[in-house]
């Protein structure tokens, strides 16, 4: 008899010591003479539980975690084999609450499919949806993506339809698609995790794209501090190309597409659409100014659709089951699931794909479950390093787009820091300023002398010298990089800095600033 | 037989990455990380045969080769510990883990050990920002940084 066990391949489990526990239970099970598969899985986004073991047995598939390699022998010594009960059982893993509790539409396969099984992706329903764009023109693509209500999940929420519309409209004699995998946010891990658990559903993602306005050619920008989901991404190319999913007939139709991965060269700004590009040229990853809009002039000057990893994944959904059983999910003008990144000092952090609309709250405290230290939960940041810091008194906002505007915050790529009462505000502040200084492009004076400038004067407030005088300062600052940036990094770092100084102002008080220094 | 002169081996070695990679689109930064890959660095020589090659500018080539963080202008030590210092590993520790790797190499960041063990250096969110703090030697990942897990990299190095 042989028996199915699966062992994520996720950089996440890996950094938790997946390899060994794979070898653990390799070795082990030849010295039993367990006749043993070892699939190396995704992640299903549970990383306090990591490296979570699953078997499968006649009952369905049963976990246990999280599993470290001096743990192996006891569990095939309690018979996990076949289920057996141990003290790292966890049951059934879609009955844990933490994913149970989930709508996974995007994820629906991340954590249980084989990544590389192009057979195990259609058998768990992938390619229904391109198979489903291969029959229809392009403007019905593109009409069914714009009326799903998807917007980009890069950070703008710019919708993905409308942007599709204009690369359509737009003659040509080459188009593209980009994927932007340069996730840089900090608390994002998203689309890593897609790229290593599931990279079928990008490619895709990719493919119905290329049919819906006749680009040919797709790059996926991948960040170089991803090598595993570069190298999962390059397989599943092969893969997909050997099965005529790419290639010069995509799964027998009129049109080609194929896929290209590159690799990013540690430049945080080279997550803006347009450095991006320009990066992808092999020039420096200077921001554009726009217009003209990328998908008129983009990649070597033609119409280019250019989305975030998540955005293009969840094309294949909306394709399969149709606009509206995607649009159904959510709440106001933010429509469908939003992978959720929980992380930082929480109990259960990870990954968490649910509808829009959950209150902040709800996220850190009920799903989170608090902070990892046990101490109150001080501050929440919410969309990366661009990001607002959020106080307890504004969990009530909803997981919205433009809720969040509402209180001069962002979702950015739905990464959520979580930081007990030990977070120092004015450190937080002024890291936001040296790692614009640091990642600035260099093209507007305000992002690159500004953030410079802002955390020489936040080392003064520090110090206590004249402080009020440095807080207007800082103000002023953050005032010029807002409305004098070309992009979001000089123009929304004031984000983190303001919001730390106007919701945690003890942090930033002379009196405590000044015994802090003592 | 004659050595050959160090710059030549070096101009050899560079023409047959660019040979590799000329027929990218964008060739530029394919090229330059696969010299890196090479020589474990980008040596100044290799770029003027870079321009010549793509018919570019040596300025330009030099502009590119440094707007990007990836890119060593020497070589790194055998080892590469890259520390994460983005804020969800703030939240977790990393000030006080980076302080700790700091004293057991006895290296700053963007400082090579005297015997050319290893490298430290920061880097700003590895995608485990739910097992922090993280760091990455060698490409390889390591999750909720501690003291024996330090223990674990400075005698992995040393080696
Ligand atoms: C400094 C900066 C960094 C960015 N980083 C990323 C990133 O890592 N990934 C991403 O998808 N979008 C990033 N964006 C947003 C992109 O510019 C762009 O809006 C996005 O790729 C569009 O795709 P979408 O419509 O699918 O979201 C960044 C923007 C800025 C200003
Ligand atoms: S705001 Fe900063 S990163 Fe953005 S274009 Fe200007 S200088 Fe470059
Ligand atoms: S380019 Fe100079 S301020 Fe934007
Ligand atoms: S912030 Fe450290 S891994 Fe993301």
């Amino acid at each position: 008899m042989s028996v199915t066990i699966y062992v994520p391949g996720d950089s996440g489990a890996l950094s938790l010591g997946a390899e060994k526990v794979a070898k653990a239970i390799a070795k082990e099970a030849a010295d039993r003479g367990v006749d043993a598969k070892i699939v190396r899985n995704g992640s299903r986004g549970l990383y306090w539980l990591e490296p979570m073991v699953e078997v499968v047995t006649d009952a369905g598939r049963v976990a246990y975690g999280p599993v470290a390699a001096k743990d192996v022998a006891s569990l095939f010594d309690a018979g996990f084999v076949t289920g057996g009960q141990h003290k790292l059982s966890l049951g059934d893993p879609e009955k844990l609450p933490y994913v149970a509790k989930q709508t996974r539409l995007t994820f629906a396969r991340c954590g249980i499919t084989d990544p590389l099984s192009l057979e195990d992706y259609e058998a768990h329903g992938g390619l229904t949806g391109l198979r489903n764009a291969v029959k229809m023109a392009p403007a019905d693509i593109v009409k069914q993506v714009t009326e799903s209500g998807l917007r980009g999940r890069g950070g703008a929420g710019f919708p993905t339809g409308i942007k599709w519309k204009t690369v359509l409209d737009t003659a040509a004699d080459q188009k593209y698609i980009v994927c932007n995998a340069d996730e840089g946010d900090s608390a994002t891990f998203a689309d890593r995790m897609i790229m290593e658990g599931d990279p079928f559903v990008l490619i895709e993602g990719m493919a119905i794209a290329g049919l819906a306005t006749h680009a040919t050619k797709g790059y996926v920008y991948i960040r170089s501090e991803y090598p595993h989901a570069i190298a999962v991404m390059t397989k599943a190319v092969e893969v997909a190309r050997k099965a005529g999913v790419l290639g010069k007939s995509v799964l027998g139709s009129s049109q080609g597409f194929d896929i290209e991965i590159r690799s990013g060269a540690g430049a945080y700004v080279c997550g803006e659409e347009t450095s991006l590009l320009n990066s992808l040229e092999g020039k420096r990853g200077v921001v554009r100014a726009k217009p003209p809009l990328p998908a008129i002039q983009g990649l070597f000057g033609k119409p280019t659709v250019i989305n975030n990893v998540i955005s293009l994944a969840s094309v294949p959904i909306v394709m399969d089951k149709g606009a509206q059983y995607y649009k159904d999910f959510g709440m106001g003008r933010s429509r469908g699931t939003i992978p959720i990144q929980i992380a930082g000092n929480v109990k259960h952090g990870g990954l968490f794909e649910v509808a829009f609309g959950l209150t902040l709250g709800e996220i850190v405290d009920e799903i989170g479950g608090g902070t990892a230290s046990g101490r109150p939960v001080k501050a929440v940041q919410v969309g990366g390093p661009l990001g607002a810091y959020f106080p307890r008194a504004l969990f009530d906002t909803p997981f919205d787009y433009e809720a969040f505007a509402a209180k001069d915050g962002l979702i950015g790529h739905a990464g959520i820091t979580v930081f007990d009462d030990s977070a120092d505000m004015l450190k937080q502040a002024r890291f936001a300023m040296e790692f614009c200084a640091i990642e600035s492009c260099g093209k507007c004076t305000p992002c690159r002398i500004g953030s410079t400038r802002g955390v020489e004067t936040l080392d003064k407030l520090a110090q206590n010298i004249e402080p009020e005088k440095q807080l207007a300062l800082v103000t002023d600052l953050c005032n010029t990089m807002k409305f004098g940036s070309l992009c979001a990094l000089g123009g929304f770092t004031p984000y983190p800095v303001m919001s730390a100084i106007n919701h945690f102002p003890e942090d930033f008080r002379p009196a405590t600033v000044a015994q802090a220094a003592e | 037989m004659v050595m050959q002169p160090a710059s030549t081996e070096l101009a050899a070695r560079t023409a047959a990455v660019i040979s590799e990679m000329k027929n990218l689109e964008g060739p530029l930064i394919p090229i330059l990380h696969g010299v890196q890959e090479e020589f474990g660095y980008v040596p100044q020589e290799s770029l003027p045969i870079i321009a010549e090659a793509l018919n570019i500018s040596r300025a330009e080539v030099h502009g590119v080769f440094t707007f990007y963080h990836d890119f060593r202008h020497n070589p790194a030590g055998r080892h590469v510990l890259k520390v994460c210092q983005a804020e969800a590993c703030q939240s977790m520790g990393s000030d006080a883990i980076a302080a700790q790797i700091k004293q057991t190499l006895g290296i700053g960041f963007h400082e090579t050990s005297k015997d050319g063990a290893v490298t430290l250096e920061p880097i700003y969110c590895l995608g485990l920002c739910a097992c922090a703090p993280a760091a990455m030697l060698d490409g390889e990942v390591i999750g909720r940084l501690d003291a024996d897990k330090i223990e674990e990299i400075a005698e992995e190095v040393r080696k």
